[in-house]
């Protein structure tokens, strides 16, 4: 008697399709719970901070960042390109942002805007010409990057050097505090996952997956290229100028390689190309990584160890697996 | 003052060679971009370090051992992590990132960090050329890097093994339809990429104390050589280096110590802008599409 | 006189040692069907890449309709009409087969010839896979890529092609790995094709297929053009059938 395992739909997902997903109260809710619930609870928690205290309000503000960072990291594995350095979009972005009001004063509501666009812009230039090479190359460089203007800037103090820029304007209130990176999560979130289901979408992932055939349809895969780390940077630029005025402060640690590492293994931990997944990923790995901070140093070690076993061990990550799991059930079949 | 650039910046120039040469030759052979690199590295030192002073091993016995470990592990990484993930980019570049940063977080954990962390020269003493002070260790070095750079290239050019490693830099599927186990020569090509690593860092960490900052300094050097010059080429390392070494010591000379990471910084970005694959690079780009 | 589309003028490739084209010319008239054939490792895929931009040749130039486009960009190519298959079909298994055409109708060059409007995209592919032999009213258009047999994809590939509304397609061993009735099915797609002006270049190993549609064959043995005329004369050739004795394709009777 020989068995394997089938995975069959579930019947509440079989009856949700196109129009008949509104034909009972079940099946509504059924594909309403999983993405109403977590939004719900995200713009709920910030009026919360009474009850749950700052300390969990100020996990979420930096869950929030990194989550976008995840995002971003997100979009660009979509279309291909592997980066080691989200550190770069935020670190730019934050640099910007922190420059701009030390030097000319101007309020965090003029210095994020510009920060975020002039942080996307710098470092898709600065990409721009490894996006014709293999894609191993884009790794290479994004890892480097970080690492080279963290020692320029210590080396030659430019831009405040090793102490940074302090004493930067805070931003207007809490509840602008709390609640702008949640719904930038939240729209680079949906926004993203938009884009990947339009055709829009479908270039990129083809891109990713077989380029050649997506250059013979006449299509230029560098210039869709350059539009996904644009869109990626401003998720990421957005985060570093943010989190400048969050911090009152902009220095090297901008450009450290925990910018870089952590959101990648809440992308790789909950589920690459979801984009739904890094963000689980970063509710679950930020606040862990607040719970450790006892540990140091070693967390990172920590990261690299989840790292490599997902990537070798657990490939699609928890979101895909939960998703399967609620969509599908498994059994064992006789095999003639 | 020009003896001196001459000579110093032939001595620099040869130790980013000797640091570049073991991830570009990895990376040349089996496309494999090893970021553990500077881990390595440092595990090689660490590891010599430990064998000196734990177990008392005489210099020359400590040498050939961490060599060996070292290039063991690069082996056991192919075999035992990137095996399961040949192909697919976003997981190998992942892993071996993974694993870099996880061993140089690691040490910087145990506190791998003091003054004590250095390896003994290999002969103390100075000599002078053409009126410029220079000590044995940097002399040792520059020969090492000769030496090497000799070796790799008859071994390339001239050995079957070498050959077929060539191969399969130029077209994996022709060399897999010729019977060369890709595979093992991309384990291989990890391994003797690592056994380099602690060759240079056996041989260079001398010169200062094991910090896990040079751990990712190596990585930064390895890949800047590598973009300068080209990663698939011997004649880009040579060239890479030899550029970026002289660049240093001349803005270290004139400017300011502190400018040689822009003049890093300038050189890539420089090189990406007119160049992409570098100076010696062959824009391998389009061709691996068929 | 028919008006020359492509001229490939002394073209040549080398990879390391091995030489892949060595200095082919030919014209190709409008509304030609042009069969390319040769033993295997013969270079013609190679040829096919030099023309389509994917490979950069070491010397020669391919002009096409008065351009040259010698190394350009394979999508600045495709964008002028020039349409090609892969040998080894790749589709992007988990898309429906229908979504598969999606990316070439997103192309500026669809926009511009189709006035493509959002939403009609995934009709146009249907209707494309209809033309290419999909039955119309079965599910077989929305049927993941991965499920698919082998001769569908291969149609699927044509399919791709097609959706650029090419002035020239570039068939790159289509038959190869099809069953006869596949062939059978395909081949008459392909000479409809023809007739109604689209310029073909077929490489092919089924030579008795190939003869039934080509006007002109032009065969290629290590990387040199060794002929070029009509597939009776070319097949008479001494040295044409030299080149075959070594090789295990059929040789036709001529």
């Amino acid at each position: 008697m020989r068995y394997r395992k089938e995975r069959l739909d579930r019947g509440i997902k079989a009856r949700c399709e196109d129009i008949f997903a509104l034909s009972s109260w079940r099946e509504i809710l059924y594909l309403l719970l999983p993405r109403a619930v977590p939004v719900l609870g995200l713009l709920v928690f910030p009026l919360l901070k009474g009850i749950v205290g700052l300390y969990w309000e100020k996990v979420l503000v930096i869950t929030c960042a990194i989550g976008l960072l995840a995002l971003s990291w997100d979009l660009m594995a979509s279309v291909g390109l592997v980066s080691l350095g989200q550190a770069l979009f935020f670190g730019a972005g934050a640099y910007i942002a922190g420059a701009l009001n030390q030097a000319f004063g101007l309020s965090p509501l003029i210095t994020i805007p510009i920060g975020t666009l002039g942080g996307a812009l710098f470092c898709t230039l600065l990409l721009f010409p490894v996006l014709r090479l293999r894609g191993v190359y884009f790794a290479i460089i994004t890892l480097i990057l970080p690492l080279l203007f963290a020692r320029v800037i210590e080396t030659t103090k430019i831009l405040g050097g090793t102490e940074g820029m302090s004493g930067l304007s805070p931003l207007p209130g809490i509840w602008f505090e709390l609640y702008v990176p949640v719904v930038a999560l939240l729209m680079a979130l949906f926004g993203f996952r938009r884009l990947i289901n339009e055709d829009y979408g479908l270039v990129l992932q083809g891109i990713r997956d077989n380029d050649r055939a997506v250059m013979s349809g006449a299509i230029n895969i560098y210039k869709f290229k350059a539009q996904a780390v644009f869109m990626a940077g401003v998720a990421g630029a957005f985060s570093g100028a943010f989190m400048t005025h969050y911090y009152q402060f902009v220095g090297i640690p901008a450009f450290a390689m925990d910018y870089s590492i952590l959101p990648l293994t809440c992308a790789v931990l909950g589920g690459v190309g979801s984009f739904a997944g890094p963000t689980l990923g970063a509710f679950i790995l930020v606040p862990l990584s607040e719970v450790l901070r006892a540990f140091g140093t070693l967390r990172v070690v920590f990261y690299s160890a989840i790292l490599i076993i997902c990537v070798v061990g657990l490939p699609e990550g928890i979101f895909h697996y939960i998703q399967r799991k609620y969509h599908q059930f498994e059994r064992l079949v006789e095999v003639e | 003052m020009i003896a001196s650039i001459i000579v110093y910046g032939l001595v620099n120039s040869v130790i980013l060679a000797l640091i570049a040469i073991g991830f570009s030759l990895t990376f040349g052979i089996s496309g494999v971009a090893n970021f553990a690199y500077g881990g390595f590295y440092l595990f090689s030192g660490y590891l010599t370090w430990m064998l000196l002073k734990y177990l008392g091993l005489p210099f020359g016995l400590a040498i050939p051992v961490a060599i060996l470990a070292t290039g063991l592990l690069g082996f056991l990484t192919y075999w035992v992590i990137l095996l399961r993930v040949r192909g697919i980019v976003l997981s190998e570049v992942i892993a071996t990132f993974a694993l870099g940063v996880g061993m140089l977080e690691f040490f910087r954990w145990k506190g791998f960090v003091t003054y004590e962390f250095t390896l003994p020269y290999f002969v103390k003493g100075v000599v002078e050329i053409a009126g410029v002070p220079l000590d044995y260790q940097r002399l040792i070095i520059i020969g090492i890097g000769l030496v090497l750079v000799l070796f790799l290239y008859l071994f390339t050019h001239h050995t079957r093994i070498g050959l077929s490693f060539r191969g399969i830099a130029q077209n994996e599927r022709t060399a897999i339809s010729l019977g060369i186990e890709s595979d093992w020569t991309a384990a291989l090509s990890l391994a003797l990429g690592s056994a380099l690593a602690a060759v240079a860092a056996i041989a260079i960490l001398p010169l200062g104390i094991i910090s896990i900052n040079v751990g990712y300094d190596v990585l930064l050097i390895a890949v800047a050589v590598g973009i300068i010059g080209g990663l698939e080429s011997a004649a880009g390392i040579l060239v890479g280096s030899l550029i970026l070494g002289y660049a240093q010591v001349i803005t270290g000379m004139y400017l300011a110590p502190e400018w040689t990471m822009v003049v890093y910084l300038a050189a890539i970005v420089v090189v990406l802008a007119i160049k992409p694959s570098g100076l010696f690079g062959k824009f391998k780009e389009l061709e691996e599409r068929v | 006189m028919k008006e020359t589309i492509l001229r490939v003028e002394g073209v040549s490739k080398r990879f390391g040692g091995v030489v892949a084209v060595e200095d082919v010319s030919f014209e190709l008239g409008r509304g030609e069907l042009l069969g390319v054939i040769g033993p295997n490792g013969s270079g013609k895929t190679t040829l096919v890449n030099l023309i389509t931009g994917f490979v950069k040749p070491d010397s020669g130039r391919v002009i096409y309709q008065g351009r040259n486009i010698t190394g350009k960009m394979p999508y600045r190519i495709a964008e002028l009409g020039i349409a090609r298959t892969f040998q080894m079909v790749r589709p992007f298994y988990q898309l429906p087969a229908y979504k598969n055409l999606i990316i070439p109708l997103y192309s500026p060059r669809v926009r511009r010839l189709r006035g493509g409007k959002y939403g009609e995209r995934d009709d146009v592919a249907v209707d494309l896979l209809e033309e290419v032999g999909f039955e119309r009213d079965s599910f077989v258009p929305y049927k993941v890529a991965a499920s698919l047999p082998h001769g569908y994809l291969k149609r699927l590939e044509l399919a791709r092609c097609l959706a650029l509304r090419p002035e020239l397609l570039i068939l790159d061993e289509l038959f190869s790995g099809m069953s006869m009735s596949e062939v059978a099915s395909t081949l008459p797609i392909i000479e409809r094709l023809n007739e109604e002006g689209l310029t073909i270049i077929m490489v092919e190993h089924r030579l008795r297929e190939l003869f039934r549609v080509a006007d002109r064959v032009i065969v290629l043995n290590f990387g040199r053009k060794i002929a070029d005329g009509p597939p009776r004369q070319v097949m008479e050739s001494e040295e044409v059938k030299a080149a075959y004795l070594g090789s295990e394709a059929e040789v036709p009777d001529a």
